[in-house]
């Protein structure tokens, strides 16, 4: 096939169809009990230098224990897919600039920094100005294109988008004539990260996921990722999966590991669940601002606490995220 | 009736959202002008967001692209591709963009200021849906504020195609024909894109506003399409509506 034109940007993870059938061939097909801790989960599952992706929608459904546990493990010298990362994105860049390695060495770029209309994160900002980071540029659709053509078990797959920019210019994309209208495509590689963390409503104990609201891009992640960390709000029995089976969005064999981890996406927004924690995050922000109060900051919420529910905890426990709750509902009680 | 500028960008950006059209928003002024046009005259406006809600009936300003308010009432919470694919198709009317830096032709900077990609001096988000949103739907419109920095002859980074380097370059490039920038609201005029050079104009002056604080807000050439007409002042009806039903915190108007 003729190639048009090339972006210059790094391809960091094998977009080989192949070598991704030979990896699969080796996942367990068996139902077995997968249930275990964040922190078994990221020890057995999350290698330095492994190319990481996290579902959700940034401070929307999010895993957030896995991405602390992450930080808190020092894990080195990650890729990562930086698709719709906000709230995750800050939380992984704790692991860069603060005297404890560097988590972050190879992001690939749609849209990072950023909290939406929350403003930028200072110590994003930091670690993406040091050039300790080698990037990779995309966009939104073209970033899930590449996790959809992984799901497919494809190589690559054609789009619309990201033609005549600079965006082009730094992915690792490639201009191609369509071999039937001959018109010209971008040609969007393959993204199989190493392994993924997807926040859900449900999971039965082998894995089968439920989810509600919007999927973003996860369902696809779920599948392009070669393992695949499951955190849920509620473990469910399998006979309800089984009740229900067209509720099933993520089946068994994707999954490596199933954690129950209430709340899980706090201080994100979690569909039907509760809203997200404007408050913890305006001050997550605000002491990103000077490096020694967020390392205060981060000490006291991330470092020197020893599990996700201890977080919770310092945040308010359950009268702040009975709060949320009401929010979510639009019940306008909690503030 | 006294309103201030925030107020009128939002009116201008609604009132060029017609009846029965489909329109992919981001969170702020895009949400505000969807919401304010559904509340007069566009009733089946059909909001769109890139995370996958479709046709919610907003109960108040969602924070996030993502969040819950996206999908409330909505007639599907789908995945980001079914969202992003139906624009492809040639389905989605309208889009809400913004940026850092925008050129004569519409071509959008949100990725970094500086010259050096691996090292910024400045690093922003980068496109997340924007460049694909900009290449697959058929008009954009841009809201932003007006300043010769932000109004600029070349964008640092090409983040999200406008017309790229002038007519014919979009369709060259590969994007879909018939798609393109179209209207940019800011704080000082409504602005529009000459038929044959693709170069940004002025269509109408905010009231108080003339025609070289414009020009000097513009740090490229900017033509003027002429009769130059003066922009209508929201109406009370807008107001009303704005204040007590799309933005009663002021989130956005207050700003």
């Amino acid at each position: 096939m003729d190639i048009l034109s090339r972006g210059d940007g790094p391809l960091f993870v094998d977009p080989s169809a192949n070598h991704a059938r030979q990896f699969f061939s080796t996942k367990a097909r068996a139902l077995v009990d997968k249930v275990t801790t964040v922190a078994e989960a990221v020890r057995d599952l999350v290698h330095d230098g492994d190319y990481l992706a996290i579902g959700g929608f940034g401070c929307d459904r999010i895993p957030t224990a896995v991405t602390h546990e992450i930080v808190r493990q020092r894990k080195q010298n990650l890729g990562f897919a930086g698709h719709t990362a906000t709230h995750d994105f800050q939380i992984l860049c704790a692991g860069n600039l603060l005297g404890r390695g560097q988590t972050l060495a190879r992001v690939d770029i749609a849209y990072v920094v950023g909290l939406e209309a929350r403003g930028l994160s200072p110590h994003a900002r930091r670690v993406m100005e040091s050039g300790e980071v080698v990037c990779t540029e995309w966009s939104n659709y073209t970033l899930a294109v590449r996790l959809k053509a992984a799901a497919m078990g494809l190589p690559f797959l054609p789009a619309r988008s990201l033609l005549g920019t600079d965006s082009f210019r730094r992915s690792a994309a490639q201009v191609i004539a369509c071999p039937f209208t001959g018109e010209r495509l971008a040609a969007i590689p393959a993204l199989y990260p190493d392994v993924a963390a997807i926040h859900v409503h449900e999971a039965d104990r082998y894995g089968n996921c439920r989810l509600r609201g919007t999927s973003v891009a996860d369902l696809d992640l779920a599948r392009a990722a070669r393992k695949l960390i499951i955190t849920c709000e509620r473990l469910i029995p399998h006979e309800e999966i089984r009740q229900d089976p067209t509720r099933t969005v993520i089946p068994f064999f994707c999954v490596d590991a199933v954690c129950e981890v209430p709340y899980g996406s706090y201080p994100g927004n979690m569909p039907y669940e509760y809203f997200s924690d404007e408050e913890h995050l305006r001050r997550w922000l605000e002491a990103e601002r000077e490096p020694e109060t967020y390392q205060r900051f981060l000490d006291d919420y991330l470092f020197g606490v020893k599990d996700f529910a201890e977080y919770l905890h310092r945040c308010g426990g359950l009268p702040r995220l009975q709060q949320l709750r009401q929010q979510e509902f639009l019940l306008h009680r909690g503030r | 009736m006294n309103y201030n500028a925030m107020e009128l960008m939002i009116c201008c950006a609604a009132r060029l959202l017609e009846n029965g059209r489909t329109v992919a928003v981001g969170t702020g002024v895009p949400c505000a002008a969807a919401m304010l046009a559904q509340r007069t005259h566009a009733p089946d406006l059909v909001i769109l967001f890139e995370a996958g809600g479709v046709a919610p009936q907003l109960p108040t300003m969602p924070i996030s692209v993502g969040d819950s308010r996206t999908f409330h009432r909505a007639v599907m919470a789908t995945s980001m591709a079914d969202i992003m694919e139906a624009c492809q198709r040639g389905m989605i009317d309208y889009t809400f963009l913004g940026g850092a830096q925008i050129d004569a032709y519409g071509n959008l900077n949100s990725t970094l200021i500086g010259n050096d990609y691996q090292k910024p001096k400045v690093r922003f988000p980068g496109s997340g849906g924007a460049n694909d949103l900009a290449s697959l739907c058929w008009r954009i419109l841009v809201v932003t504020n007006h300043d010769p920095r932000r109004f600029v002859e070349k964008v640092d980074f090409l983040t999200t195609p406008g017309y790229l380097t002038g007519p014919g370059a979009r369709e060259a490039a590969g994007l879909p024909p018939g798609t393109g920038p179209y209207r940019v609201i800011t704080d000082l005029a409504v602005l529009g894109y000459h038929e044959q050079s693709c170069r940004m104009e002025i269509l109408s002056l905010h009231p108080g506003v003339t025609r070289e604080q414009v020009l000097k807000a513009t740090g490229f050439a900017l033509g003027v399409r002429e009769p130059l007409e003066l922009t209508s002042s929201p109406t009370a009806t807008e107001l009303r509506i704005l204040r007590e039903e799309v933005d009663p915190h002021r989130y956005i108007i207050g700003r």
